[in-house]
């Protein structure tokens, strides 16, 4: 999957649970989840949930701390379906 | 952990807790009751004349059984009387069906959907003691040591 597919189903994800529509509307591979679309931590486990059930992968504590940007996003997800 | 004992972690006291009794309590849910006192400081505004327990009392109650009973159940192994649970709520949506009045004893039967990266979201029913539905809902925390 290259990495326009999978921002492209991440932005989808995200999408229910963002508060910063401007943030939102410029999403990059920049994007901060935290400071950028206002997610929440607790909407922030829902989104790696949905990834880990869109992707078909597991994501562990470690990997769950970096999930912060759209960027550390996507790389987890490349190396996870690497593995 | 036994149920006193959970209920002994909570970090609410009076008049703000809403525990009498925990019934069942396992990795996948919790069963535990409450009955409202008649004096309880809301029932004089809420409403002028007619005192009818509120909705968010009545949320709170599903909270406390369901979702905090149930997360220091699932956390036991890790807190300690220098370790004590952080709580707090992140999400709720509840349908209401039938009013609560004052001296009415209320059983609350949560079942845990999923607690991972210290989220714990539940499936959480009220009844009353007729066994009709007071109100059902899903209610999510973050609970952390």
């Amino acid at each position: 999957m290259t990495k326009k597919e999978i921002i492209s189903k991440l932005t989808t994800i995200v999408k229910p649970y963002i508060q910063n529509e401007e943030g939102f509307k410029n999403i990059s591979e920049n994007t901060d989840f935290i400071n950028d679309l206002e997610i929440n931590s607790a909407n922030l486990v829902d989104i790696v949930l949905d990834v880990e059930d869109e992707f078909n992968i597991e994501i562990d504590n470690d990997s769950m701390e970096k999930m912060l940007s759209v960027k550390a996003v996507v790389g987890i997800i490349q190396e996870k379906q690497s593995a | 952990m036994n149920q006193k004992q959970i209920i002994k972690n909570l970090p609410y006291k009076h008049p703000f807790l809403f525990v009498d009794e925990l019934t069942e309590i396992s990795e996948n849910g919790v069963s535990g009751n409450y009955t409202f006192k008649e004096n309880a400081f809301f029932y004089e505004g809420h409403f002028k004349g007619n005192p009818i327990t509120p909705g968010v009392i009545l949320t709170e109650v599903m909270a406390q059984i369901g979702v905090v009973c149930l997360g220091i159940y699932l956390l036991k192994e890790e807190i300690s009387s220098e370790k004590k649970p952080q709580i707090a709520l992140t999400s709720n949506r509840i349908d209401f069906f039938l009013p609560v009045l004052p001296n009415e004893k209320v059983t609350v039967i949560s079942e845990k959907e999923y607690f991972r990266f210290n989220k714990l979201k539940c499936k959480v029913t009220m009844m009353n003691s007729k066994k009709e539905l007071v109100c059902r809902g899903t209610i999510s925390g973050m609970i952390l040591i």
